[in-house]
């Protein structure tokens, strides 16, 4: 290794300065000759039968291209889990809001009076469901049962624990729907090129895919179909699945209109209504404990809905289910978790992926234990964290280089989270005494998230990347790896410069396009830095060996110059200069996914969150006024990067607990579908957030990182509702909580001192 | 005048004010007087329809004047929320106003929208009409007919009504200045800090000399069809000792004068008792100032 190493520095990103000069091309950016512009037509009704569509009067119909279920030459299904879900819906529908007609036309004003003359006669389904609770009870029928999948997790023996138990908390947490708000809407510009191909760009996350949508659909094969994608404004798992859907409708329009270029780019309204959101959850739990707070047993009744299509929700199931004990060690435990069915759109992959929601049951019912026992929270987690030689519930051995007292002390510290607990009691029996309206609340969160595709995901996907140079010793990371501002392109750089050798300037990520660069999964489930910066750091050292074994390359104390002085040797006797790697999971990760047993990822990040607030019981508004994250993650790769992550996350995270609600109108879609009515906090609304990192040994990734990008979105929730409950002496037990639910519990409180 | 022709009616930017009441006066409701759009535009992109013919009103010199006498600010109609806030006189004696203004929207709003539009556009929730409606302003109307003056607080009609004819503009606002013993409170429940549609807002001025209320008005957003000032509570409270006030006589006067509404942003039950709640601390505020004072 030659100079500095790149790993572990605060890098400037390699995406920076186009996006800061505007430079930087979004798929609404893109533009090309006799392009058309595409729009949709959506039932209105939460499921039921369109008898008839009707192209009403007034629109010149000859000069629009139009496309129904009939045109489509392929398969009518999105390519994921179960191919349940329609691209375009024709006869029976399940939600509102599903795709019926796709018109394309050069004016887009036109377009727009077009999509309103169109009228669907929909037979509306007579008893839509729109809640969990109702459809477990079959109150309407969504599919046979209104259960996607039905999870187990057991361990050890119920009754045993339940015998030994002293003291049992019982609770029902619920949290809500979630909107991702990336900057840029979804959008896919789709044509025919010269060459007969037809091309696919867009904003997305997963361009394979999107791909294996494509060739489904069109019929087409693998080699006639090519997907890229263009800058991306943002992802947070909205751009996982909704993607395949409006490349096929723009493909299906290209298609339709010759081959010409046509663009579908949604705007925030029809985003909002029609995309994919965070699975709102509701949890059961019973929860025992020996009278020195050792956990006896714990039993868990976990359910998500699903909305109207399977989508994504079996694995975002699974990943809630193993989440959800938290990072105890219980002897005693059973999870059932079910993804159940409903008449909303299809909820899909949002950062974090099912562990918000468990982690939060878990977290409030650790709260319920430790009063119920007359502990403190932190008493309570103290006693029952996972420590070396422990197993985790689903059986995850605990080793030596973990140490999650370490990452809760520094919590503590930095918060100065006991100080402040007993400072907040003295303010708020102050305040009461006196009259006056301010209450304060400290909580405390702690939690781990494990990294990657959950089980043998990452078995099946055998994700594969490349590294490629030329003659100028110019190197390319060559993956399917998506930017889309969470900054992977500069840390999979970072790590690809040190394994080489060579100065971060002389690395770059080739342009993320099907027919250039090989499957290395999506770009999801905090896998890309830990699992593709793997695979790229072995196919970065098998060029290099590649470079010595066969251009003179020396071994040692090569600089720059002399690397691209091998490249060109290398290159004048063969073609290309590039080497690939495949992921093989480590030995360690077996997984059982029948009964939920094993180690389900390689590598799991662990944190401790603490957030103050302060309520003001004149207005019930709740003002966050201080955030600590402290997390162990591995080696951090980007510093800049990583703790970008953890505010984003954290900041996502506080919009999740106190002011983003999706509320439904009566066909179950999104009624606030505008900026103005859905609220994501803004910086007036953030304290600084402190972010802390350690850096213990054993990650599974380059240099022993592992995967950081959702970690953050699990704590702020649970903390932030229990500095909530600490402030107010409430039992609050849902997400998001407004100033109205404040009221709400404050009176429900009162009124029953008053009884 | 200057007539931009677009594919979705016609732009009229007239530099004086009896051109722009004379476009007024023949196209009366087939024109949209408009300023900084700031508003308007996001409900002409959300629709399906075609923009309309607008009347742009931001080039009348009588439109952007601020005037200040002893008794008070004249503001024009189209000055806006930003130079309202920075103005001397506003910022020195009209302390309400230059909170609400800079309450509306976002910086980059505030740089554009107006007082005139946020009165014309009758808003039940726009933010600075109850700051208007309690320090008891005045609207200078203008037609081709002559200009009028009236009352602000009998210039909402109902939900989107108002008392502008059709033929008619907003030219300015006069605000008095009020009495140095009177003392003021303003606050707005958002749905978060900036950036925000309020859930309710209240704009008190009370006068309570010697710890007796001489008078008292409480104005509103978002707790009825339009601002809204609160009568009956005006009038429950004259002559009270300020020390003292039942938070039921406060509900049961609010009962009377407010009817607010659960919609997309809350619910009438929170409104009805934040409501309540922000009386009794704006009267706790002025209770306490009034003992300052003695």
């Amino acid at each position: 290794m030659s100079g500095r190493g790149a790993v572990g520095a605060p890098v400037v990103r390699k995406d920076a300065a186009a996006k800061i000069l505007g430079e930087a091309r979004y798929v609404d950016d893109l533009s090309c000759p006799g392009m058309l512009h595409g729009a949709t037509v959506r039932t209105r009704s939460a499921g039921g039968t369109v008898e008839r569509i009707e192209f009403g009067p007034g629109v010149d119909w000859s000069s629009f291209v139009v496309v129904t279920a009939s045109d489509i030459p392929g398969v009518n299904a999105t390519q994921m889990i179960e191919l349940d879900q329609p691209v375009l819906a024709s006869g029976r529908y399940r939600h509102a809001g599903e795709p019926v007609v796709l018109l394309a036309h050069a004016d887009r004003r036109l377009l727009r009076e077009a999509v309103a003359a169109v009228r669907l006669h929909e037979r509306p389904n007579p008893s839509p469901v729109f809640s969990i609770d109702d459809a477990l009870a079959l109150r309407g029928e969504v599919c046979p049962g209104n259960v996607y999948r039905d999870y187990r997790m057991e361990r050890g023996d119920l009754a045993a624990g339940e015998a030994v138990a002293d003291v049992v908390f019982e609770g029902r947490f619920e949290t809500g729907s979630q909107e991702h708000v990336y900057i840029e809407p979804q959008g896919m510009l789709a044509q025919i090129d010269a060459a007969g191909v037809l091309v696919v760009e867009g904003s997305m996350q997963c361009p394979y895919y999107v791909l294996g949508t494509l060739t489904a659909v069109t019929g087409r094969d693998p080699g006639s179909v090519r997907v890229v994608q263009c800058t991306t404004g943002g992802g947070f798992g909205g751009k996982e699945e909704y993607p395949s859907h409006i490349a096929a409708h723009a493909a299906l329009l290209s298609l339709r209109a010759g081959g010409r270029p046509v663009k579908l780019v949604y705007d925030r309204a029809e985003d909002m209504l029609a995309t994919p959101k965070r699975h709102p959850s509701r949890t059961l739990v019973r929860i025992g404990a020996r009278r020195d707070g050792r956990l006896a047993f714990l039993d868990v009744d976990f359910a998500l809905d699903g909305g109207a299509y399977t989508t994504l929700s079996p694995v975002v199931l699974s990943r809630g289910v193993i989440h959800a004990p938290g990072p105890y060690a219980c002897p005693h435990a059973r999870v059932r978790g079910r993804a159940v069915a409903t008449n909303h759109p299809p909820n899909g992959a949002f950062r974090g992926f099912g562990a918000p929601q468990s982690i939060f049951a878990i977290e409030q019912a650790m709260d319920g234990l430790a009063r119920a026992l007359g502990m403190t929270p932190l008493e309570l987690r103290r006693v029952n964290l996972l420590r070396p030689g422990d197993r985790s519930v689903p059986g995850q051995p605990i080793d030596e280089t973990t140490d999650f007292d370490a990452v809760l002390d520094q919590a503590l510290y930095e918060s100065d989270y006991l100080a402040r607990r007993e400072a907040f009691a003295a303010f708020n029996a102050g305040n009461a005494a006196a009259g006056l309206p301010l209450r304060r609340g400290i909580g405390l969160a702690t939690f781990h998230h494990g990294a990657g595709f959950t089980g043998n995901g990452e078995v099946v996907l055998a994700s594969m990347a490349k590294v490629r140079a030329d003659r100028r010793g110019q190197v390319e990371v060559v993956a399917s790896s998506s930017e889309m501002g969470q900054g992977n392109t500069t840390s999979l750089c970072q790590v690809v410069a040190d394994a080489l050798g060579v100065p971060l300037e002389r690395v770059t990520q080739a342009r993320v396009d099907t027919h250039d660069v090989p499957d290395s999964g999506p770009t999801v489930a905090s896998r890309t830095c830990m699992v593709v910066g793997l695979i790229l750091e072995q196919a970065a050292r098998r060029l290099r060996a590649e470079l010595v074994a066969k251009a003179g390359l020396p071994v040692e104390g090569a600089d720059e110059h002399a690397f691209a002085a091998a490249c060109a040797r290398y290159l004048d006797g063969h073609p290309t200069l590039e080497a690939e790697a495949r992921y093989e999971p480590p030995a360690s990760v077996q997984w059982d996914e029948v009964v939920f047993e094993g180690s389900p990822y390689a590598s799991y990040a662990w944190a401790s969150y603490v957030a103050e607030v302060e309520v003001d019981l004149t207005t019930c508004e709740v003002a966050l006024t201080g955030f600590t994250a402290v997390q162990e993650v591995g080696r951090v790769v980007n510093p800049v990067i990583a703790a970008g992550q953890v505010e984003g996350g954290v900041v996502q995270g506080i919009g999740f607990a106190l002011f983003e609600k999706v509320v439904w109108d009566g066909n179950g879609t999104m009624a606030n579908n505008r900026m103005t009515n859905y609220i994501i906090p803004t910086s007036a609304d953030i304290p600084p957030v402190r972010v802390f990192f350690q850096e213990q040994p054993g990650g599974a990734g380059p240099s022993g990182a592992k995967g950081l990008g959702e970690l953050p979105m699990d704590g702020p929730g649970p903390a932030i509702l229990s500095a909530v409950n600490d402030a107010l002496g409430t039992r609050i037990a849902s997400l998001p909580v407004l100033p109205e639910d404040v009221m709400d519990a404050l009176q429900a409180a009162s009124a029953r001192e008053a009884a | 005048m200057s007539v931009q022709a677009s594919a979705a009616g016609e732009w009229h930017r007239p530099g004086s004010l009896a051109e722009a009441l004379d476009i007024r006066a023949r196209a009366k409701d087939a024109v949209v007087p408009a300023a900084g759009c700031t508003d308007l535009m996001v409900g002409w992109n959300a629709g399906a329809g075609r923009w309309p013919t607008v009347l742009d009103l931001s080039a009348l010199p009588e439109l952007n004047r601020i005037d200040v006498d002893d008794a008070g600010v004249t503001i024009g109609a189209a000055v806006s929320c930003s130079r309202l806030a920075n103005h001397p006189a506003v910022a020195g004696r009209l302390p309400m106003l230059v909170a609400s203004a800079r309450q509306t929207g976002s910086v980059a709003i505030q740089n554009r929208a107006t007082l005139g539009g946020n009165i014309m556009n009758a808003s039940p929730a726009a933010d600075n009409p109850p700051v208007l409606l309690a320090y008891g302003a005045r609207l200078t109307l203008a037609s081709t007919r002559g200009s009028r003056s009236i009352d602000y607080a009998d210039f909402h009609l109902d939900y989107k009504r108002t008392r502008a004819e059709p033929d008619e503009l907003l030219v300015s606002v006069t605000v008095p200045f009020p009495s140095p013993y009177a003392s003021v409170h303003y606050r707005k429940v958002g749905t978060r800090r900036a950036q925000a549609i309020s859930k309710v807002a209240l704009s008190v001025l009370l006068d309570a000399g010697a710890g007796v209320v001489r008078e008292a008005r409480f104005a509103f957003a978002s707790m009825g069809p339009v601002p809204l000032l609160a009568g009956s509570l005006s009038a429950a409270l004259r002559g009270r000792p300020l020390a003292g006030i039942d938070p039921a006589l406060v509900t049961r006067a609010l009962a009377t004068d407010l009817s607010p509404r659960d919609d997309i942003r809350s619910t009438a039950d929170y409104r009805r008792q934040v409501a309540v709640n922000l009386v009794m601390a704006a009267i706790a505020d002025a209770s306490a100032a009034e003992a300052r004072r003695n």
